[in-house]
């Protein structure tokens, strides 16, 4: 079977700041996972991603930063001094079909007289153009500015961001995508074209319901802490996050057939275990209707349901959930996710060799005709590839 | 210049966000998307979620609808009827992807799984996108992309270190597996450009929203540490905060990323005593000492707005931004030079407000100047007009509710 984008090939050139290559190296990461033979080109002194930490078993190095391992394994790496020498980095283009660059060591108009099918996608916090080109940003700034910081913490605290920075991610995704419209054009017009990925519009992305609701009702959603919003026509939250006997398990109480499927299931359940739930065994869910009720009518349900929930642990609520057929997952951490059983039935985890030692790296996002891509390598060592790369270009 | 998709066609059989999301990509870069429902079991989008025109509940006053099916044609069917199936098949046949994000299980028991989509066209590129993938124990989990952003352990990292875990808003991880999935399906037909080849994906929504968290799984893989929510701290930058301005709700984000950064940053808040402490000179003694540090510079930025603060720091080359809310998006000179926000006609809302992808392409350009079909309006131009059923045949399949 022939990889996606085997026979692709895509020159990836890094930034000097730890936003903009992380993005640049997550696009790169998502071609090459598809089969593209992905070339990163760093400075002599290597990327500075490279010692980000946390580090790998706790030792602090210049190879050893996790964030840098997770964005390069598939790739191979080559050292430029740029733009000294901007003429090996020509010979290296002209033979590329896509070039992701975390800083614009090559502007579109040049790229194209060099090579006139080439992409170039570019990945900066707010664009090219426009009153914020050229502003630095890291992942905070990006996502402060997106509304979607906002959305995220308590209605009283101060808003809170994931604490892996999420945004670099995002913004790489669609360069991904747009690089991969742009080749789909290419297809047409034998032409490449410029992809310019702002990291501020991408994180406007994580949220529509609200730019929804702001449009057509010109109500304006907050951050309400562990709530939902947007699921009343009269105004009422609904809790996602709860506690139980052992942590936290996510769930809502919600209409729709899947809705009153699970609240159905969670009056039986709770009544199997013997516990008292007046108002929640009470209810007509055949007819459950979420959008009409009061917050005093959910908040009567939700003190039931929180009572309930306290009592059981994430994995029985896990088990639970998935022998009744109903909504509701636990909050997971990163050792229940590499204990879980489906990904493990599915073989997600691929073990990956990284300096001397392997790693459970994450597979490939999907299966193509039942088949998960497979990671071909760990991420280069610095200038590993010159050889092999640069040699043949300059031969 | 043509669209990138120009001449491709999708159908689509799916609901809520994480299925036809992807099909709108697709219809902003030209291609001709058919997205298929049935009137009989509506899209959520349509009857549960709000907001609906002045707040009356209705499938064709559904703003949800509108957004995420925007640039599509739509069409009803009831798949229950043998008919309806032999319909879809057809446009199966007359299309190039079909896209689908129903529960592992529930196309095929219509009678409309990969084989038999297989069967109408044998390179069909068919994206499968579900909760918890296709094959394993969990794949006929039925699920909402809510809850799974909680089980691939986004809200562990979500919050302060002492307190319950926060949401992402909502189905945070279902806008991770949109993007994968027509990544996947751009991929797929980048391949069937060269080969010939269809493709079968089989996306978990799980799977992709666990791309975004890789760090920190490798963390625990390698180091046995249970990565958890930190607040806003930084693991480089320090100060690295949200911090208050005197505007009601109002907080400024800032961070510095270097011990140059920090001269600078002291030279923008006036060089004030405190800050001409050695001991703040390197990154390790400002971590020493962090809440000591947050507190002094929330006390400079509750002096003065938002957007001095920011300039203020801006001129000295230091990162930060107003945390901006929902609604001054609109109004973000930023985003309204990149063209974000667009406006389109919409028969049961009016005019609805539609969203450019975040990637300009300078060729190429995405439209994004059609909002969602009202339920079945495209039920003629599509079962006439592209199969090319004659009146009285699409007048007594009508009558016998197919088009339901």
């Amino acid at each position: 079977m022939t990889a996606l984008l085997d026979g692709l090939r895509v020159i990836e050139i890094t930034g000097d700041d730890v936003w903009r290559a992380s993005a640049a190296a997550h696009a790169a990461r998502i071609l090459a996972d598809l089969g593209a033979d992905v070339v990163k080109v760093e400075p002599p002194g290597g990327d500075l991603v490279r010692a980000v930490p946390p580090f790998l078993h706790d030792r602090a190095g210049a190879d050893r930063g996790l964030l840098w391992i997770a964005l390069n394994a598939n790739k191979r790496g080559v050292r430029l001094d740029l733009p000294r020498e901007r003429d090996r980095l020509r010979s290296l283009l002209s033979s590329a079909d896509v070039l992701v660059q975390a800083r614009e060591v090559v502007d579109a108009t040049t790229a194209a007289s060099w090579s006139p099918s080439l992409v170039v996608a570019s990945v900066t916090p707010y664009g090219l153009t426009g009153p914020l080109a050229g502003v630095p940003a890291s992942d905070l700034e990006v996502t402060a500015s997106s509304g979607a910081l906002a959305l995220a913490g308590e209605p009283e605290r101060a808003p809170v961001r994931t604490t892996l920075p999420q945004s670099p991610f995002w913004s790489g995704m669609y360069a991904a995508m747009g690089a991969l419209f742009a080749l789909a054009a290419r297809a047409a017009t034998r032409r490449g074209q410029q992809v310019d990925v702002s990291g501020q519009a991408s994180m406007v992305t994580v949220h529509p319901p609200a730019c929804v609701h702001w449009d057509v009702a010109k109500e304006e959603h907050r951050r309400l802490g562990a709530f939902l919003i947007g699921r009343s026509i009269v105004g009422a939250r609904f809790r996602n996050i709860w506690e139980c006997a052992d942590g936290h398990v996510s769930f809502a109480i919600q209409g729709g057939p899947i809705g009153r499927h699970t609240g159905r299931m969670l009056a039986s359940w709770m009544g199997e275990r013997g516990f008292t739930a007046p108002r929640f065994t009470a209810t007509g869910w055949d007819a459950f209707d979420n959008r009409t009720l009061t917050q005093e009518q959910v908040d009567a349900l939700e003190r039931e349901v929180a009572a309930f929930f306290r009592t059981i642990t994430k994995r029985e609520f896990f088990a639970g959930v998935i022998e009744r057929n109903m909504l509701g997952y636990p909050v997971a951490d990163a050792s229940d996710v590499y204990a879980d059983a489906q990904l493990r039935a599915r073989e997600f985890w691929q073990d990956t060799p990284v300096d001397g030692t392997t790693l459970p790296f994450p597979g490939g996002f999907a299966l193509f005709d039942g088949e998960r891509p497979r990671l071909r390598r760990g991420p280069p060592r610095l200038g590993e590839h010159d050889v092999e790369v640069l040699g043949a270009v300059t031969a | 210049m043509t669209a990138a998709l120009e001449g491709t066609r999708v159908v689509e059989f799916g609901w809520a966000a994480a299925g036809p999301l992807v099909g709108t990509y697709l219809a902003q870069h030209g291609a001709d998307v058919i997205h298929v429902e049935s009137s009989t079991a509506l899209d959520p989008f349509r009857s549960t979620y709000p907001p609906f025109r002045d707040n009356v509940v209705g499938p064709d006053r559904a703003g949800m609808f509108a957004f995420y099916n925007a640039g599509k044609r739509g069409v009803t069917l009831d798949l229950k009827q043998p008919r309806a199936v032999e319909l879809a098949l057809r446009l199966v046949k007359a299309a190039d992807v079909v896209i689908e994000s129903f529960p592992a299980g529930t196309l095929a028991r219509r009678g409309l799984g990969h084989d038999a989509l297989r069967r109408a066209r044998a390179d069909l590129v068919i994206l499968s996108s579900c909760n918890q993938g296709q094959t394993g124990p969990h794949a006929q989990h039925p699920g909402y992309g809510s809850q799974l952003t909680a089980l691939a352990g986004f809200n562990e990292l979500l919050g302060e270190p002492d307190r319950t875990p926060v949401i992402l808003y909502g189905p945070y991880i279902d806008y991770i597996a949109v993007g994968y999935g027509v990544i996947a399906i751009l991929a797929a037909l980048e391949r069937h450009r060269r080969t010939g080849d269809g493709c079968i994906i089989d996306l978990s929504q799980y799977e992709a929203g666990l791309q975004f968290l890789a760090p920190a799984l490798l963390e625990h893989a390698a180091n046995g540490t249970v990565p958890t929510r930190d607040a806003n701290h930084d693991r480089v930058a320090v100060p690295h905060g949200v911090y208050p301005t005197p505007a009601d709700d109002g907080w400024v984000a800032l961070s510095v990323w270097s011990d140059e950064e920090w001269a600078q940053f002291r030279v923008a808040l006036g060089d004030p005593e405190w800050s001409r402490d050695p001991g703040l000179a390197t990154a390790a003694g400002r971590r020493a000492r962090e809440a000591e540090l947050d507190d002094r510079i929330a006390e400079w930025t509750r002096m003065r707005s938002r957007d001095e603060t920011v300039a203020t720091l801006r001129t000295r080359g230091i990162r930060a931004a107003a945390v901006e809310s929902v609604g001054e998006l609109f109004d973000d000179p930023q985003l309204a030079h990149r063209g974000v926000w667009r406006r389109a006609k919409h028969a049961g809302l009016g005019e609805v407000g539609l969203m450019a992808p975040p990637f300009a392409l300078s060729e190429t350009p995405a439209r994004a100047d059609r909002a969602g079909p009202t339920l079945g309006e495209h039920n003629e131009a599509v079962f006439k007009g592209l199969l090319g059923l004659g009146a009285d045949e699409y007048a007594s399949l009508a009558a016998d509710g197919v088009f339901a």
